[in-house]
């Protein structure tokens, strides 16, 4: 099921290209305000949940679901190159779920790790603060690679999908009406890390065997779509 | 063996036809697919490479269906004419990677790297690479697993002269070995430089197969041209004009030569002969004057 070679391309074209420096970015910046709200506010739960609820968890990781999970596959069937693993004897889900193991690692790396220093900084992990949140953002990572990755598969536009879903959807709509925050990564996640932290720490708005159910389902119906997708996928000519 | 079987394939994309109803069957040695652009060829190879699924028909190897058959893979080798290729990689590790997808190991990138004298430049950036490069590599990883099946979509575009007879000379070489080469084409003098076998696509139709001469025969509503030498220029003139099967002779005196227009090739083939001894006229040049395949081409576009 998973093939070392597809993995070390698709992790070398994720962050080989210019788009990865987004990747750097956001948790450099995370970090920074985290530094910045400890050193004038202190350490304050409500305030530490506020930046990892509000940022991190709300921004960073959908953002950095988006770069990793389209851009383990989108920009190869963009360009061609994917035809060197299409015409391979390589099981086609086999593809997809590498792909999708590389980018839940680059996505983990790259949004849970950086949550945690934050949450260290700005709390100390006062009320499993720093933990709960960045257990919301492994689980998160997995859901959001998955979805992005389908995306990746079976769009062009998947980077601007990608977005519209993680800020407009879940952001914007999710702020305001009530309902979409059902249908909400972010939401499944923080209904998790609500398990995980002191009481009234995090809230959300779905219960955890709800949320559970729609995690999983999420991310082995995406793969598994995305390999069906690629198994169809045609290579048309330039004619 | 192995042989590509297009059975009555046809593939449309909405409702523009790009292959209409082809059959045939590619088989060892060196295939030419030659067409102008935009009549097919790239939708039958991708048809053929198992990256398309025909719209009806069938498109077998052996006899085993290639649409959705990874396994297929083990035995084709494929040249594509897009340029994407993981050019962060050397061309190396571009190699090594195709031989281990195949789950084979350095030694095979190796000698594909050296079958197509790349070593020099293997550690090289692909990016860096110029056309020729770059098709060399392609060409490399088609063949790590050492494929009985090659196929190839305009691979000569934008190579330079030396690049274009290195390759031909690998392509023949691959024919000779017993493997199934097709390549594709627009340009005629390549098809006609390389391929024993000549497959013709105009407008997503079949229009001809067999070799170019025998493309050029099949053509027996067209006029051929010949040009003809001969101890007695007029007489033999005046005798074939006699016949249906020759439509015009022009006396061509500063060549010193007769330039006869047959459209009955078959019959005029057997006519010039009988004629000239009938006529005691001794034939010194007898040479057809437009069997080029761009001449070849032009008439079964035209058609």
């Amino acid at each position: 099921m998973y093939d070392p070679t597809v993995a070390r391309l698709t992790y070398r074209a994720l962050l080989g290209r210019r788009r990865a420096a987004i990747l750097f970015v956001l948790p450099v910046f995370l970090v920074a305000i985290a530094v910045a709200v400890r050193a004038f506010a202190g350490a304050d739960d409500g305030v530490a949940s506020g930046v990892l609820g509000g940022f991190a968890i709300a921004t960073m990781v959908p953002l950095i679901g988006v770069i990793a999970g389209t851009g383990a596959i989108g920009p190869e069937i963009d360009d061609g190159s994917i035809v060197y693993l299409l015409a391979k004897p390589v099981k086609r889900p086999t593809i997809i779920f590498t792909k999708l193991i590389v980018a839940v690692a680059v996505t983990m790396l790259f949004s849970a790790l950086p949550t945690f220093v934050a949450g260290l900084i700005l709390n100390g992990n006062g009320g499993q603060i720093a933990v709960a949140y960045t257990i919301a953002a492994l689980v998160a990572s997995i859901a959001y690679s998955a979805l992005f990755l389908l995306l990746g598969t079976v769009s062009r536009h998947a980077v601007v999908f990608g977005l519209v879903y993680a800020l407009v959807w879940e952001a914007l709509f999710g702020s305001l009406v009530p309902g979409a925050r059902t249908l909400s990564v972010q939401q499944w996640s923080l209904s998790v890390a609500e398990k995980v932290a002191g009481e009234g720490a995090v809230t959300s708005d779905v219960g955890l065997p709800l949320a559970t159910v729609l995690l999983i389902g999420v991310t082995v119906v995406a793969t598994w779509y995305a390999g069906q997708k690629l198994r169809a996928l045609k290579l048309a000519g330039e004619e | 063996m192995t042989t590509i079987e297009i059975d009555h394939t046809s593939r449309w994309f909405g409702n523009v036809v790009a292959v209409n109803d082809v059959s045939m069957t590619v088989g060892p040695g060196v295939t030419g697919l030659l067409g102008p652009n935009g009549a097919g060829k790239s939708t039958l190879i991708n048809m053929m490479a198992g990256f398309l699924a025909p719209s009806t028909g069938t498109v077998t190897l052996d006899g085993t269906q290639i649409w959705r058959n990874e396994s297929v893979y083990k035995a084709i080798g494929i040249v594509p004419e897009r340029e994407g290729m993981y050019d962060f990689l050397t061309g190396r590790e571009f190699v090594v990677a195709n031989a281990e997808l195949h789950g084979l190991g350095d030694a095979a990138a190796h000698k594909a790297l050296a079958t197509v004298e790349m070593e020099y430049a293997q550690d090289r950036k692909i990016s860096t690479y110029s056309k020729g490069m770059r098709q060399r590599v392609k060409m490399a990883s088609a063949l790590v697993h050492d494929p009985s099946v090659l196929l190839l979509d305009e691979p000569f575009n934008g190579m330079d002269p030396r690049q274009r007879m290195q390759l031909m000379e690998l392509l023949r070489r691959m024919g000779a070995e017993g493997r199934t080469v097709l390549f594709s084409s627009h340009i005629l003098e390549e098809v006609e430089q390389l391929a024993s076998h000549i497959e013709v696509i105009v407008a997503g139709r079949h229009a001809a197969s067999g070799d170019f001469r025998k493309i050029r025969r099949l053509m027996t509503d067209r006029p051929h041209r010949y040009l003809v030498r001969s101890s007695d220029d007029r007489a033999l003139a005046a005798a074939l004009i006699a016949d249906p099967s020759t439509a015009g002779i022009e006396v061509d005196t500063t060549e010193g030569a007769l330039l006869i227009q047959a459209v009955d090739f078959g019959r005029f083939t057997v006519l010039l002969p009988k004629v000239a001894r009938e006529h005691g006229i001794r034939l010194l040049t007898v040479s057809p004057s437009d069997e080029s395949l761009e001449s070849v081409f032009s008439y079964l576009v035209a058609a």
